[in-house]
């Protein structure tokens, strides 16, 4: 499921209304982001995340398909907020379920990574010195492309 | 045609979306940047940064030279930073 939202949520219950009643799944792997504060350009006060409604949606569920396309998962659960959050409140909750944990791990590595270079979100930070967007990161490009398989531009 | 802007693209612009009626000499996503730059100048100031500005094309990444169409939904942005 991919639910992309304004509200607050608890990881706790999410991943526990996840996992009921399940008894096929043999491992469930979580991401959870948090805002964090940041001090690198002055304390970061709180965060705004801008997506492109129906866009943000669809690029989710290409994500979703392509981690169910790759390994053999039970169930994949993603969370994504938009709006304005405080350090520690979570961002975003990537929960995969499988039979074996190897497969949950990947999947959720890849979820992220995927989900940080192609889903379109954008933060803005609130810091003691003014309001800036945060840059993208050379790294998270880095990330996403060892999941290119080969053949792929 | 609908043109979408979203984070400093959106500042910059002053604008989040607005319709425009394309010239006929408008045929792809490039041609485009280069119009809109027109009128909107820190649009094009944005563009000559190379990298920098990103498209989707009816919600869908394109690179600029992607063709484009009345009635179709564009979008220009920075690199996403989610998760």
């Amino acid at each position: 499921m991919i639910r992309v939202q304004a509200e607050r949520f608890e990881p706790g219950a999410e991943l526990a209304a996840f996992a009921k009643g399940r008894q096929d799944v043999g491992g469930i792997a979580t991401f959870v982001g948090l805002v964090r504060e940041d001090k690198e350009h002055g304390r970061v006060r709180a965060m705004t995340l801008e997506h492109y409604p129906g866009m943000t949606e669809r690029k989710l569920e290409e994500i979703a398909l392509e981690a169910n396309r790759r390994w053999p998962l039970l169930d994949l659960l993603v969370i994504h907020r938009h709006g304005r959050m405080e350090p520690g409140e979570p961002i975003v909750l990537v929960a995969v379920a499988s039979s074996h944990r190897e497969d949950a791990f990947a999947a959720c590595s890849f979820l992220m990574d995927w989900l940080k270079t192609k889903a379109p979100f954008w933060k803005l930070e609130e810091t003691d010195e003014g309001e800036r967007w945060v840059d993208a990161r050379a790294s998270d490009d880095a990330a996403a492309a060892r999941w290119q398989e080969p053949g792929q531009g | 045609m609908k043109v979408r802007y979203f984070a400093w693209l959106r500042q910059r612009t002053g604008c989040a979306e607005e319709e425009v009626s394309l010239p006929a000499a408008v045929r792809t996503v490039g041609d485009l940047m280069h119009w809109l730059g027109e009128r909107h100048p820190r649009f094009a100031e944005a563009c000559a940064s190379a990298g920098v500005v990103r498209c989707a094309v009816n919600q869908d990444y394109v690179s600029t030279d992607a063709p484009v169409a009345a009635g179709d939904e564009v979008a220009f942005f920075p690199p996403v930073t989610g998760g």
